[in-house]
């Protein structure tokens, strides 16, 4: 029976262990329960074509990722988070980076009310009315912003609305990263 | 005034608490009788002072106060009061209080229940529930607060979480919180044995009666909550193997264990170190189920906020608590003397079985419910382990239980007649593959699987009887005489009967609703009729309501069977303005043949509803097993020899008050 005992005084010991590096990496920054890493990660792009918001414009496509780094962002007029995020986006867009927009199932006149009042920070902007679009691009949440590469490759999935922290700590390394 | 009070009286509490948890067990190892009679009057001290400082958090959320930051966060004037009294616990800070209050009640009843007990094992019991109980006023006052004040005072609150305003909800946590802390006194025994070395009947009685008090409230805390996600998160499901789920079906399956081998060391003298083993490890367990949900490491339903702070506190409290209880037992064990011998055919020996499978089956969930977080720590990948894993890997192991749980209960002690006990269960085996025919005739092959699982549950619930019959002679004496024989019968027997009943009744429940539940997803416009379960439902549209903190929007579908109408169904999409979050009320209408389980969706263009219909066959008897499981277990409590030693204290007070 005494050498019985070592296999749960061992589990214990393995377990806490175990339990305790996890909070540590949760602690100091190093894991996030809300990271959701996504399955396109350096795939290219999933292939759509999307009409304007309004039927003015070109809409967007797939095709227009190709041969300039760029973001995707994800949002709705309806979502909160997306209202949080929008001066991000706006700086991003005013220090010349290219944001397109992916506008989830939205009222057209409510989705240009938003861009009107709030700044478009988008230099094309689709209507994905169904959704399908969205669900190809493997969406969890809203808003979501990924980061494309010139070949076209998604590099980077950031879920939720992105932070100043975000914007410095993880957006702009990975888009000067893939400058250079 | 309110939460200095409370904050006071919880550091009042502290130092009681640490001299319990000190002086009782200094005076049994020096044999000094005014130690140890210390145990007592501090145990009921230590409940009176915690209790205040919980009466001191309920009344703050009664009133509103807004100058305590808990209340901000949890409460809202506009709440109804039963869910301002739920927001107590509906918290982190709050619901550790709840478990503290609990634990130093139960050592406080140890303390005025416990005059049986030889003196230094009550002192060192309530030493060690000292000691615990020190531990976890201490995390709540060093690192979950909850009468931190908040400057300037807000005019409102941020309200609870609506999912959590519900009935079933409300009375769901301190039913757990009961099973949960309720090993605890079993755990502070099991030590207490290791260090005196000695197990005796007396030991072994208390231990079971706490271990089934403590196994009753777990079972209906977790029916609660299942019971709550069915109906109000609108899924259909009524079980998720959601890692928060599991934390309390690990201690339900050893304390299960715990269960089965305290009556062998009542009844037989025998399993003493293992039960001791088993003890240690089901609060271990109910540890680390805390641990898990209170750090929120494990990313659920449950989680009220990522904290590895607090996570790091409860991380040390079970390493020191359950570390040095194996320690101590694997030093220890060895000098507790076990009688009893038994042959392999004999009802030890099905215990044993029990003991083994239900333990591999608690690891088993275990491991699923950690590997993700394990991989995620060591590699950084992420998983999720989900029904499948449990469906290939938990399930086989219990079925073996499910089957021998009959075969067990008539062996025998000491040595048993396997094929005696076949003759005797002729009728359960028949009945068994009459069952298992007629559903596979029925529905062919392919689901023998759950013509196989109904079958199990016909030979649970038959056997069982087929031992109710045998001991009362039914059918060769008169009926009268049956009767007179059911009375006598032991209180523990007929709660067996009742709890074994009950799990074939649970068996019935899950393979009937999770096999042949109807499912239907569709678009609806007003006056769209669709059927589903032998029910015709009639879409009726929608309408604005508003309750006293939400406002929505109810459905309406006329419920029809053969042309009658039998309800009015009305789903509600509902949102809280005050906590910013929506909520879907299923509109249900149950019965014992199945409910018909009705979801509002989205609108879409043109007036059109998504709606989600399930007709969820015998769902019900899932929750009436898991009562009736709890209920055998009340009746088991009530059992002569367990009541025995109150008993005899009441009657000696009468004696001498009639002399």
């Amino acid at each position: 029976m005494r050498n019985a005992v070592v296999i749960p005084i061992f589990t214990l010991l393995v377990l806490s262990g175990i339990l305790g590096l996890y909070l540590w990496q949760i602690g100091t920054g190093q894991k996030s329960l809300n990271y959701l890493p996504s399955a396109l990660i350096d795939k290219p792009a999933p292939k759509f074509i999307l009409p304007p918001i309004n039927n003015d414009g070109e809409g967007f496509s797939t095709e227009m990722l190709y041969g300039k780094i760029s973001l995707v962002n994800i949002w709705a007029s309806w979502c909160i988070p997306c209202r949080a995020e929008h001066p991000f986006l706006m700086e991003l867009a005013r220090n010349g980076f290219t944001i397109y927009g992916i506008n989830y199932k939205d009222e057209p006149k409510n989705a240009d009310r938003f861009l009107q009042v709030l700044g478009n920070p988008y230099l094309a902007v689709g209507a994905d009315s169904s959704g399908l679009t969205s669900i190809d691009w493997g969406v969890y949440g809203y808003p979501e912003t990924f980061i494309i590469d010139r070949r076209g490759y998604i590099r980077y999935r950031h879920v939720g609305p992105i932070s100043a922290t975000d914007l410095s700590n993880k957006i702009l390394p990975i888009l000067r990263r893939l400058k250079n | 005034m309110i939460a200095e009070t409370g904050q006071f009286t919880l550091a009042l509490a502290l130092i009681i608490a640490v001299v319990q948890g000190t002086l009782p067990l200094a005076g049994a190892v020096q044999n000094n009788s005014r130690l140890m009679a210390l145990g007592s009057s501090s145990a009921t001290s230590l409940f009176f002072c915690v209790l205040a400082s919980f009466g001191c958090l309920i009344i703050a959320f009664v009133v509103s106060d807004f100058s305590v930051f808990n209340v901000v966060q949890n409460s809202h004037t506009n709440k109804p009061m039963i869910y301002k009294i739920s927001g107590v616990w509906g918290n982190h800070e709050g619901s550790m209080l709840l478990w503290v209050t609990i634990l130093t009640l139960f050592g406080a009843s140890v303390a005025v229940f416990g005059k049986n007990l030889p003196d230094s094992l009550r002192a060192t019991v309530l030493s060690i529930q000292g000691l615990l109980s020190a531990s976890f006023i201490a995390f709540i006052l060093f690192a979950s607060n909850p009468f931190l004040r908040l400057d300037p005072a807000p005019l409102e609150g941020q309200g609870l979480n609506p999912i959590l305003q519900d009935p079933g909800l409300a009375f769901h946590p301190p039913f757990l919180y009961i099973g949960y802390v309720g090993f605890s006194i079993v755990f502070s025994f099991a030590v207490a044995a290791l260090i005196e070395g000695k197990v005796d009947p007396a030991w072994a009685r208390w231990v079971r009666t706490w271990t089934l008090a403590a196994w009753c409230s777990l079972t209906i805390g977790i029916a609660l909550g299942s019971w709550w996600a069915y109906y109000e998160l609108g899924w259909g499901g009524w079980w998720f193997w959601d890692p928060v789920e599991n934390a309390s079906l690990i201690p339900w399956l050893i304390g299960t264990a715990l269960l089965h081998s305290a009556i062998v060391v009542e009844k037989r003298d025998a399993l003493k170190s293992w039960t001791i083993l088993l003890a240690i490890l089901t609060f271990s367990m109910s540890l680390l189920g805390t641990f898990l949900v209170r750090s929120g490491i494990l990313t659920s339903v449950h989680t009220f906020a990522t904290d590895p702070e607090r996570g790091v506190f409860i991380l040390i409290l079970l390493i020191l608590i359950s570390g040095s209880a194996l320690i101590l037992y694997a030093f220890r064990a060895s000098s507790i003397r076990t009688g009893g011998f038994f042959s392999p055919i004999s009802r030890e020996a099905a215990l044993i079985f029990n003991n083994l499978l239900l333990t591999t089956g608690a690891a088993v969930v275990l491991l699923g419910t950690l590997y993700p977080l394990f991989l995620d720590a060591l590699y950084g990948a992420k998983v999720s382990v989900g029904p499948p894993f449990y469906n290939a890997t938990f399930l086989p192991i219990m079925a073996p239980v499910l089957v021998a749980c009959v075969i067990g209960s008539m062996l025998s002690w000491k040595r048993g007649d396997l094929a005696g006990v076949f003759g005797r269960l002729k009728a359960a085996i028949i009945v068994t593959l009459v069952v298992v025919f007629i559903i596979t005739l029925l529905n062919g092959s392919s689901d023998f699987l759950v013509a196989l699982a109904l079958g199990v549950a016909a030979w649970i619930i038959i056997g069982t009887l087929v031992q109710v019959s045998e001991r009362l002679n039914l059918l060769n004496i008169p009926l009268y005489k049956s009767v007179y024989r059911a009375k006598n019968l032991p209180r523990a027997f007929w709660g067996m009967v009742v709890a074994h009943s009950a799990l074939g009744i649970l068996v019935i429940g899950i393979t009937i609703s999770s096999a042949w539940r109807v499912e239907q997803i569709q678009l609806m416009k007003s006056g769209d009729k669709i059927s589903a379960g032998g029910y015709t439902l009639t879409f009726s549209g929608t309408i604005p309501i508003s309750g006293p903190n939400y406002t929505g929007i109810q459905g309406k579908f006329k419920v029809e069977r053969n042309g009658e109408e039998v309800t009015v169904l009305k789903p509600e999409k509902r949102s809280y303005p005050a906590e910013k979050n929506q909520t879907t009320e299923a509109g249900i209408l149950s019965t014992i043949s199945g409910d018909l389980y009705t979801v509002l969706g989205e609108m879409s263009d043109n007036e059109e509803w998504s709606t989600r219909i399930y007709f969820n066959p015998m769902v019900n008897w899932i929750w009436i097993g898991a009562f009736l499981m709890a209920f055998g277990g009340l009746i088991s409590l009530t059992d002569r020899r367990l009541r025995f030693g109150i008993w005899q204290r009441f009657s000696k007070k009468f004696v001498r008050k009639a002399v």
